[in-house]
């Protein structure tokens, strides 16, 4: 079994090296090799985890150690990795959703010529995901960090000929580098404090309050900036609406369904180091409530229907990270909602990505309207995702988020009221925006005409099986998911040993809390209807109060940036460069005058008689030195 | 006596540098193909050099010893510890690639007079000659022997920065420069990086004489067991370290680098960054360190904060730089300012860290700047703004570019990370403040490259950009060995890790220093229990 997990990671990687090393001579099979390969790694997965069940609930690890890394006096870096419950769970997610949507790309991307470099950075970046969830100490998950970042940098960036798609790659990488400051900095601490920075060596309870509450707090707060970077958190959440940029598959897995969630992950893995640290736990929640809302607000301005879907995956992810936040009684829901919103998230991607290729990559939900005629399967499988994500009861975010809601009232106190209050109004919002992107690309006339009537339109048409058949998947696993997890708590019982858990009181009942949660989704489905549905939808949007338009400019997030960090940023560098050339130059230019003799000297030297200076000051040095040592010998 | 290995190993190059510049100017092809030879017969004699070190053995093996200058006590002796002997290799391995890259830079143009230009054999005989003095710079074990080649190197370099401009394919496109003004530009960075470096030189010499004078030795072993007053300790370290500091180089010291990569050619800008410029770190290892222990951890505060201030000084400004090879130089002066960082964390991790680092950059540096000379030559200019969409005319150009752009940034996966994160590990080893100052840095890098490549590879493809050819088969067999070590060393490390860490560990034993141990220990039974 500990080759199969080398194998696992092995398979794409392989995959990634054959298709982007191999010339034209693999274009012809790059898409099914690739698919190919995604669906042995997800093979190997499923074997392992019949492997896992059949030890005792305790006992369920493999591990697997390769090769020493570095090794510099007491400091040793592994190439090994440990599965257990928790990376168990990524990899069947990273392996079955990434299949999907490999297979989903042989029809998506059929007419790109670059298609073998689609298909080989897809591998790759399958192959730096599962490094990051299997890996067995923090530098080598920080190699599966900056892998995915890279994988994600070349695929927003894979139509690099579009100036806007280059620079938001380049945007995904910046940003995700002052996280990974944030990561650096955690695998340093851990090493001066205890020693060594895998998982097996710190994470015990034991172990953390060793160093003191104050050493937990500090790298608590520094794996929080790395996660914020990755899972697009406030303050470090503005690259994930350019990033859709990238072909809509790209968006699907790694800006929905994987990468994106990682810093979930991350905080869950370091469950010891939180549990140490409520005020690290504190700033999490927080940063989790404010982000679910701003994703959430974010969504609702949107017309572009990716960027609509972009600002509420951010808002999800926010629910995770809240949960994650809350400590044991959340950690098992922070990851139940991220496999569930793995199925609805991916699948509604796939939905607009379906819609898009019908629509010769139209975004804008402004010129949708009435596509369920045209498109059976695309809007009953984004149908159902889209019942699954607002929380209708039976589907699956209704048994996820619901318990996050429930966990946050949990917390107790005041606090519990804000963050439970908090998770509330970001359902009511959620089915909002949802509802609106619902209506307005599936209900309603066509607001667009196709070539046939004059228009300039294409006829909008069903996308071939390769297509739907992952959107139908994707769409069972929306719907169950959620409920077959629950069926005796049996998430639960999977996660408990890796994650911990506790139950909370809410001061609120259980009962009382479902119903709020479902009036709230009611009330905001309603709005949606009665804003969009019952009446036309201008083709253009209409000038608006500032609220919407600050929410529709993703809440002045780039005005900030740009502001503070771009302009204030260029205007510092150029004033260096100019310190640097008069400045620094100046001064030591000045000196080396002073020593040849004043800067008129200087200056005829310049003009041609250096090379003799030069050879002068040379013989003369040497002519010291050895009249110096003969003085001495003599 | 046995067989002289280490003085062969310089010899050879040596020898090829006479040989070739003296073979006639009109025999071109002849010139080259010696020296390729010449340079091919170094990198087998400094693969037997590993071949023979022996980690773990003696601090210095292979040693050769000859009285030279008996009446000062100079003698004519070698020796090589494990991070000499990386380096001599990383020399050697770069010296041929180097050369292929540079096969035409130095054939007579098509058009233009011919008396303006030196033949082929000087160029290839002045790179062979630079080898040669680096090598032996890296092998000699007494003071004064050191110091000789350690200056001599700078008269090959003057004449490669001074002699030899960026060639380009065809004619002089629309860079709206003559060929004078490039030319009288390019003088003014040689002597620029003449005065600077005669100057370290000269304060080095007086600091090397002062060291005779109070210890009555050059020869390195016998130093190390020497008493210096603190006072004379101190005086003479400031004397080394000025000089080296300079060639390094180290802020604020460093403004003759970007004018002499920026005028030169390709190649000889890898010359000097990764090769030439090793020397100066090099030497902080092996004679800062080890010969004045006292003084190194005197100074370590005010050295640890300029390398800091090196590496976020150099990020921010390559972030602006207009022309590609200035923006590569400026962002060596941030590596620099790492390898600076790590060797005066005076800890295993930092000083293991700071060898792999030389060895690394001095691979992904030759990368990127050999494919951007590529590009350069091609288009007939070095500014950002003469580029865009490259990567859709000359595909493999801009993707080895972009893996060569990967490392510089340290991407992990590739070399420059490993060692990048031993330096800032053991600079938050040292003191926590200045690791995580000097981990900002990655951002910055982060910022230099991308922005780099996204204004000369993406978008639209510019006009004078759409006829580009992309690599042929000479530049391929330039970046594919620079790629797979890269690639190699990125995933295991621990060759290199072994050869360096014992010298690493006679040097903390030199500076009476022991690593600092972590402050909460994982107990014995959690930690060594599972495996």
């Amino acid at each position: 079994m500990n080759s199969l997990l080398g194998l696992l990671i092995a398979a794409p990687l392989l995959g990634a090296a054959v298709l982007l090393l191999g010339g034209r001579f693999v274009d012809r099979v790059a898409p099914v090799l690739g698919s190919a390969l995604a669906g042995l790694s997800f093979v190997l997965g499923a074997i392992l985890f019949s492997n896992l069940l059949g030890k005792p609930a305790s006992g369920r690890a493999i591990d697997s150690d390769l090769f020493t890394w570095m090794h510099v006096g007491t400091f040793k870096a592994d190439a090994a990795f440990h599965l257990d419950q928790l990376s168990m769970t990524f990899v069947l997610l990273i392996t079955g959703v990434g299949t999907l949507i490999h297979i989903y790309s042989i029809g998506y991307m059929a007419h790109d010529e670059k298609r073998r470099k689609f298909f080989g950075y897809l591998n790759l970046f399958l192959a730096a995901m599962l490094i990051l969830v299997l890996a067995d100490n923090y530098l080598l998950l920080y190699v599966g960090w900056e892998g995915v970042g890279l994988a994600s940098y070349l695929l927003i960036g894979f139509w690099q000929h579009k100036p806007s798609a280059a620079t938001a790659a380049k945007k995904a990488f910046l940003v995700n580098r002052v996280g990974d400051i944030g990561l650096a900095v955690a695998v340093f601490l851990m090493f001066t404090t205890f020693g060594t920075f895998t998982f097996q060596g710190i994470l015990h309870p034991s172990v953390v309050s060793s160093a003191g509450q104050g050493k937990a707090t500090a790298l608590g707060l520094v794996l929080l900036l790395a996660a914020c970077g990755k899972s697009a958190q406030v303050p470090l959440q503005s690259w994930l609406g350019d990033a859709m940029e990238g072909p809509t598959p790209v968006s699907a897995l790694i800006h929905a369904a994987t990468m994106v969630t990682a810093g979930v992950y991350l905080i869950t893995r370091s469950s010891a180091i939180f549990n140490a640290a409520p005020t690290a736990q504190l700033a999490v929640v927080c940063v989790g409530a404010v982000t679910l809302l701003f994703g959430a607000i974010v969504g609702c301005a949107k017309d572009d229907i990716k960027k609509a879907l972009a600002g509420s995956t951010m808002s999800q992810i926010g629910y995770m990270i809240l949960a994650a936040g809350l400590g044991p009684i959340g950690y098992v829901f922070a990851i139940m909602h991220l496999v569930t919103h793995g199925f609805f998230k991916a699948g509604l991607f796939l939905g607009a990505g379906s819609i898009m290729h019908a629509r010769e990559d139209e975004v804008d939900m402004r010129k949708y309207g009435g596509l369920w005629k045209k498109m059976p399967w695309t809007f009953a499988t984004f149908g159902l995702g889209y019942l699954a994500i607002i929380g209708f009861p039976g589907l699956s975010g209704f048994f996820s988020k619901d318990k996050i809601i429930e966990a946050a009232f949990a917390k107790g106190g005041t606090e519990g009221w804000i963050l439970g209050g908090a998770a509330l109004l970001g359902a009511a919002i959620t089915a909002y925006y949802m509802s609106r992107i619902m209506v307005m690309t599936f209900f309603g006339k066509p607001r667009y005409t196709t070539k046939a009537e004059g228009g300039t339109s294409p006829e909008a048409h069903e996308s071939p099986a390769v297509m739907v058949a992952p959107m139908v998947v994707l769409a069972v696993g929306s719907v169950f998911a959620g409920g077959f997890f629950s069926l005796g708590s049996r998430f639960l019982h999977w996660l408990e040993p890796v994650t911990g858990h506790s139950e909370g009181h809410s001061p609120v009942s259980t009962g009382v809390l479902t119903a709020a949660t479902i009036v709230l989704m009611l009330l905001g489905m309603g709005l949606a209807w009665f804003q969009y549905g019952m009446r036309e939808v201008p083709a253009a949007a209409p000038r608006s109060i500032w609220p919407v338009r600050l929410a529709r400019r993703d809440l002045g997030q780039d005005d900030f940036n740009h502001a503070v960090f771009v302009r204030g940023g260029t205007r510092f560098a150029d004033g260096l460069a100019e310190f640097d050339a008069k400045g620094v130059d100046g001064a030591v230019r000045g000196v080396a005058g002073a020593v040849g003799g004043g800067s008129s000297r200087l200056r005829k030297l310049q003009n041609g008689y250096v090379r003799s200076y030069a050879f002068s000051m040379f013989g003369g040095a040497v002519l010291i030195v050895a009249a110096t040592l003969f003085m001495r010998a003599v | 006596m046995s067989f002289p290995l280490l003085t062969v190993t310089a010899a050879v190059p040596a020898a090829g540098a006479v040989i070739t510049g003296a073979l006639p100017a009109a025999r071109r092809g002849a010139a080259k193909a010696t020296a390729m030879g010449f340079a091919l017969a170094t990198l087998v004699l400094a693969a037997v050099v590993t071949g023979r070190f022996r980690p773990g053995g003696a601090q210095y093996q292979l040693t050769e010893s000859h009285s030279w200058i008996p009446a000062f006590g100079v003698r004519y002796q070698l020796g090589v510890d494990g991070i000499a002997v990386v380096l001599v290799l990383l020399t050697a391995v770069l010296l041929p690639v180097v050369m292929l890259a540079s096969w035409h830079d130095a054939d007579l143009p098509a058009e233009g007079p011919k008396d303006k230009r030196r033949p082929a054999g000087a160029f290839f005989g002045l790179m062979l000659a630079i080898e040669a003095m680096v090598i032996i710079a890296f092998e000699a074990t007494d003071v004064f022997l050191f110091y000789i080649f350690f200056e001599a190197m700078l008269i090959p370099m003057y004449f490669l920065i001074g002699g030899f401009g960026q060639k380009y394919e065809g004619r002089r496109a629309a860079v709206g420069d003559s060929a004078d003004e490039s030319s009288v530009r390019r003088s003014r960075a040689a002597v620029k990086f003449l005065l600077y470096n005669l100057l370290g030189g000269l304060v080095m010499l007086a600091a090397v004489v002062a060291l005779y004078v109070n210890a009555h030795s050059f020869s390195v072993p016998a130093l190390q067991n020497a008493h210096l007053s603190t006072t004379a300790e101190r005086l003479i370290f400031l004397g080394f370290m000025f000089a080296f500091a300079v060639k390094a180089p180290l802020w604020p010291l460093h403004t003759w680098l970007p004018g002499a990569m920026g005028e030169s050619t390709a190649g000889t800008a890898v010359l000097i960054t990764a090769v030439v410029d090793k020397v100066g770190t090099f030497a902080m290892l092996r004679f800062c360190l080890q010969l004045f222990p006292g003084a190194s951890a005197w100074a370590t505060p005010v050295v640890l904060v300029l390398a800091v201030i090196s590496i976020l000084y150099g990020a921010i400004l390559a972030v602006v730089q207009k022309d590609i090879k200035r923006l590569i130089a400026y962002a060596s002066i941030s590596h620099f300012g790492f390898i600076i960082l790590g060797i005066f964390a005076l800890n295993s991790r930092g000083q293991s860290g700071a060898t792999l680092y030389m060895v690394n950059h001095g691979i992904s540096t030759a990368a990127l700047m050999l494919i951007a000379g590529f590009l350069i030559s091609r288009r007939g200019s070095a500014l950002i703004a003469d580029f865009g969409g490259v990567q859709k005319v000359a595909p493999i150009l801009a993707g080895t570019f972009l893996v060569a752009g990967l490392a510089t940034l340290s991407l992990p996966g590739l070399a420059p990370f490993t060692s990048e994160f031993l330096v800032l590990l053991g600079a938050f080893e040292h003191t926590p403040a200045i690791g995580v100052a000097a981990v900002v840095g990655i951002v910055f890098a982060a910022l230099y490259v991308l922005v780099l490549y996204q204004r000369t590879m993406t978008g639209p493809v510019k006009d004078g950009v759409t006829a580009l050819k992309d690599l042929k088969v000479r530049e391929i067999a330039v970046v594919a060995p620079l790629m797979a070590l890269l690639l190699f060393l990125g995933v295991y490390p621990q060759p290199v890790l072994n050869v360096v860490n014992p010298s690493v560990g006679h040097t903390m034993s030199a500076l009476h220093k022991q690593d600092p141990k972590p402050t909460h220990p994982v107990a014995e039974a959690i930690n060594g229990g599972s495996r």
